[in-house]
């Protein structure tokens, strides 16, 4: 690999921005096609199947063969509330290799003490999360269980597109979130992207189980296709 | 902590601006059940140091091996890799896939 080429990959990974590598194995020759150019690029096809699945394949095309490097962004994951399952959670996404930030503006939960080594913002949501650019490649927890704080941090999620969202509490909290946020103008297609009760049935009891039956469900979200996610849910 | 595939490409990176001789082996295909996804990377340098995997653990010894050859010649090399054994190579992979890895030099 040619050292510009590596150098420009690192860049577009460091911005999160999706880049696919195109490799000829057979004579080594290299290009690195940015998302915004598939459109024009002669393999749009296939550049943008294998970027919607996030799978790296080979494929043949004009008598080459050629290798498909898929290099989306790395995962992150928003949790809004320095909550006792929080504690659990960011440490547990953290080993599967998310980038977490922990957000609650409640500094008696929100301390460094309670979360070590976890990025933590002791700020409102309005404030906390747009320079933490929350984007398609971001999944998004609320679970303070307080109206306050949760409603604004979900209507954020809807909006940046977040690839799972999810709210703590029973059906019955959430048919009465659903209702505020209906209220505050989000659409029913945004409202039925929130996984709630959240995580998949596991019956899970304590602050660590619900944390992996969360991550269970962001990872099913993140890998499976549509209809066995439908399955799983 | 875990290497990622980030780390894997920045280490490529700071390795190669170091003066090292450097080569990446990428999984680019794979039949049966593989350890590792097409995709995945492993980053070594003229040392012997690397970062990441192309499987789990298995053949990673022989792609270093390898990888020295491409860091010498700068001629990239497709390796293939099967059961255990049964191949031209003297490793392979217990859990009975094939894997074939594209060791290129970088720089």
């Amino acid at each position: 690999m040619k050292l510009d080429i590596l150098h420009e990959l690192n860049a577009e990974r460091a911005a999160r921005r999706p880049v696919i590598l195109v490799t000829d194995t057979e004579s080594g020759e290299q290009r690195l096609v940015k998302a915004k150019d598939f459109a024009k690029d002669p393999l749009r096809a296939e550049l943008e199947k294998q970027l919607r699945m996030g799978k790296s394949a080979s494929v043949e095309a004009g008598g080459k063969k050629l290798f498909l490097n898929v290099y989306a962004p790395t995962a992150k994951l928003v949790i809004i509330g320095a909550v006792h399952i929080s504690q659990a959670l960011a440490p547990l996404a953290r080993s599967l290799g998310y980038d977490v930030t922990v957000v609650d503006p409640r500094t008696a939960f929100a301390s460094p003490e309670r979360f070590p080594d976890i990025p933590l913002i002791a700020e409102w949501p309005d404030t906390a999360l747009p320079p933490l650019n929350v984007d398609a490649y971001t999944a998004f927890v609320a679970v303070t269980h307080d109206p306050k704080i949760d409603d604004p941090a979900l209507l954020h999620a809807f909006e940046r597109n977040c690839f799972y969202i999810g709210a703590l509490g029973s059906r019955k909290t959430h048919a009465k979130r659903a209702d505020r946020l209906r209220a505050q103008g989000a659409r029913e297609s945004d409202i039925a992207r929130i996984h709630a009760p959240i995580g998949l049935a596991i019956g899970a009891v304590s602050p660590s189980e619900i944390a992996v039956a969360i991550m269970a469900e962001i990872t099913a979200v993140l890998r499976l296709p549509p209809k066995e996610k439908e399955e799983a849910a | 902590m875990l290497d990622r595939d980030e780390d894997i490409l920045k280490a490529a990176e700071d390795w190669q601006k170091a003066g090292r001789g450097v080569a990446l082996a990428t999984v680019v295909e794979t039949w049966g059940s593989a350890p590792r996804p097409a995709g995945s990377s492993l980053v070594i340098n003229d040392e012997g140091t690397f970062l990441g995997s192309v499987s789990g653990g298995c053949v990673e010894g022989a792609v270093v091996t390898e990888a020295m050859d491409v860091i010498q010649s700068g001629k990239p090399k497709m390796l293939e890799f099967g059961v255990a054994d049964e191949t031209a190579w003297n490793v392979g992979l217990s859990c009975g896939g094939t894997i074939r890895v594209f060791v290129e030099k970088v720089g």
